[in-house]
């Protein structure tokens, strides 16, 4: 008998509801199946921990006396973008304090940028706040300096265009020098091998064809309870999936939004890839209806049924030349050491799986409390779109 | 027998004495040599693992001393700051001496002073700067 999201929010209401994390409905499904677990089971927490570079912060700061229309602005010297009304701003993640020498001397450190900027307004720490304009008769300010806290903020409000890959490449190096990358640190030779995903925690890998997860996904972001917005960018739901539907490399991602002011830095964190640049370590956490056994089915994958293309960042990936070196299990990576071209690598990895099971575990607790519901989505994510490379031209078609 | 890590740190001009060959020579030493360099103003810098009796390090130490060179002892100086870790692992495959680790059970990361080699190839791979190398 399938169940509705009425039913389940019922459940949860009246303190009722049976919540397990994605890892625990394994053994329970292993125990006793899936007819009778669908039946006991009514809520499945995914979480994961990880850099997220399309993350940023919509702030508005309030109107200073007299008042301005902010043209250029910094926070802690990180550029915001202050091209739309007047005091609104939008902080990036990945931007960059305006002196920061990048990787002028190589590998840049990249020490302090938005992520860490988004990082110390959650942790309500002061911010200088800096910005310049042209004066208009509305708006005649043309400089501003002020220190600002998260508190004063009218609107805090994190937008992240695309969170929540669902399943990523795992980055090698086959060049003879050492590389720094987005996935870390690359040692030459195939010295070593990085992976980005808490894998069969992972909130997508969990429904991988997007039956629960859509617009208007209560969410755990942040430590704050957010909302799935559109699908994110770059969003690829038709790559190669294996026979449970799993996707076999980067496919569905999550656009996602919530209250800053409701965050925790626990749960988000500023982070400095050397030789590449700043960014966000984003904690999300997504629940699952189990309104039948095929979500069911969906939510017991394991580390071993997910595969990943190994991909060599020396060479292949910036040529944009589309060769995976091979493919390996979630179970394989997280033994430590992978095979390839049959060399043993040592695997490391940028997502927290510890974070990420702390975030599944706070929010099986939420919604056992009652104090987390779920929400149907009003739009579910495309499952056609495909993603598209740059085609470059130089005349202009119309 | 005793193992013990050391940095050693020579004076301007005091890199073309063949240290390692005294400490072989005259100490029985087992020298182990991890990482050397020569820096643009010539002094120098050799990161060992010495082996032998507690006696004979402590007089091989000794005869370095004497040299002015100055010893650091290595267990001391790859800290990780637990507060700011987040366990994600990036610095685990890296670790040639296996002196980080992932404990799989809890999904934490170890760090494992005895073993730690002072290679450095850690500290900039550290997402969130929990690793710092303190002289």
């Amino acid at each position: 008998m399938p169940k509705t999201y009425e039913e389940i929010n019922e459940r949860i209401r009246k303190g009722e509801a049976v919540v397990l994390t994605a890892e625990e409905i394994i053994d329970a499904v292993g125990k006793d199946g899936l007819e009778k677990t669908a039946k006991e089971v009514d809520v499945v927490t995914t979480a994961t921990f990880g850099p997220m570079c399309s993350s940023g912060a919509m702030l508005n700061t309030g109107h200073s006396n007299p008042k301005m229309k902010m043209q250029k602005a910094w926070l802690n010297e990180v550029n915001a973008y202050a091209g739309i009304a007047a005091v609104d701003l939008y902080v990036g993640a990945s931007e960059l304090q305006q002196n920061d020498p990048a990787n002028s001397r190589y590998p840049g450190e990249f020490n302090y940028g938005g992520g860490h900027v988004i990082e110390d307004l959650i942790a309500r720490k002061d911010v200088l706040l800096k910005a310049t304009s042209y004066g208009t008769d509305c708006y005649p300010r043309k400089e501003l300096e002020s220190w600002i806290n998260l508190e004063d903020l009218n609107e805090a409000v994190l937008v992240n265009p695309r969170n929540g890959y669902q399943n990523y490449n795992v980055a090698v190096n086959q060049s003879d020098k050492t590389i720094y990358t987005y996935m870390g640190k690359l040692l030459p030779k195939l010295g070593n091998a990085n992976y980005c995903s808490a894998g069969q925690l992972s909130p997508l890998l969990n429904d991988p064809l997007y039956r629960t997860i859509g617009i208007g996904t209560r969410i755990f972001i942040g430590g704050a309870q957010g909302y799935v917005y559109w699908n994110g960018t770059q969003h690829d739901p038709t790559v190669a999936r294996n026979k449970n539907g799993v996707p076999m490399g980067g496919a569905g991602t999550l656009a996602v939004v919530g209250d800053m002011k409701q965050m925790s830095p626990e749960f988000i964190r500023g982070v400095s890839m050397t030789g590449y640049g700043v960014s966000l370590a984003v904690g999300l956490g997504i629940p699952i209806p189990i309104l039948d056994e095929e979500i069911l089915k969906f939510v017991s994958v394991k580390d071993s049924d997910i595969l990943a293309p190994i991909v060599d960042y020396s060479h292949d990936y910036p040529n944009a030349i589309n060769n995976a070196l091979g493919m390996v299990s979630y179970e394989e990576l997280k033994s430590g050491k992978i095979q390839v071209n049959g060399k043993e690598l040592p695997t490391g990895s940028l997502s927290s799986y510890r974070k990420a099971r702390e975030i599944a575990a706070e929010l099986k607790k939420q919604v056992s409390k009652g104090d987390f519901l779920l929400q149907e989505p009003i739009q579910n994510l495309p499952l056609d779109t495909k993603f598209k490379s740059l085609k470059m031209r130089e005349g202009k078609n119309d | 027998m005793t193992k013990k890590k050391v940095l050693l740190k020579f004076p301007q001009n005091g890199v073309s004495k063949p240290f390692t060959y005294r400490l072989i020579k005259d100490y029985d030493l087992i020298v182990n040599i991890f990482k050397a360099r020569v820096t643009p103003e010539e002094t120098g810098e050799l990161w060992i693992e010495l082996e032998g009796s507690d006696d004979r390090i402590k007089k091989g130490l000794d005869y370095l001393k004497k040299e002015r060179i100055e010893i650091i002892p290595l267990e001391k100086q790859i800290e990780r700051n637990r507060e700011t870790c987040t366990d994600c692992g990036a610095c685990v495959s890296l670790c040639p001496s296996y002196a980080i680790t992932m404990d799989r059970k809890k999904w934490e990361v170890n760090f494992d002073k005895k073993k730690c080699i002072a290679c450095e190839l850690c500290v900039d791979a550290c997402p969130v700067k929990a690793i710092k190398v303190n002289f």
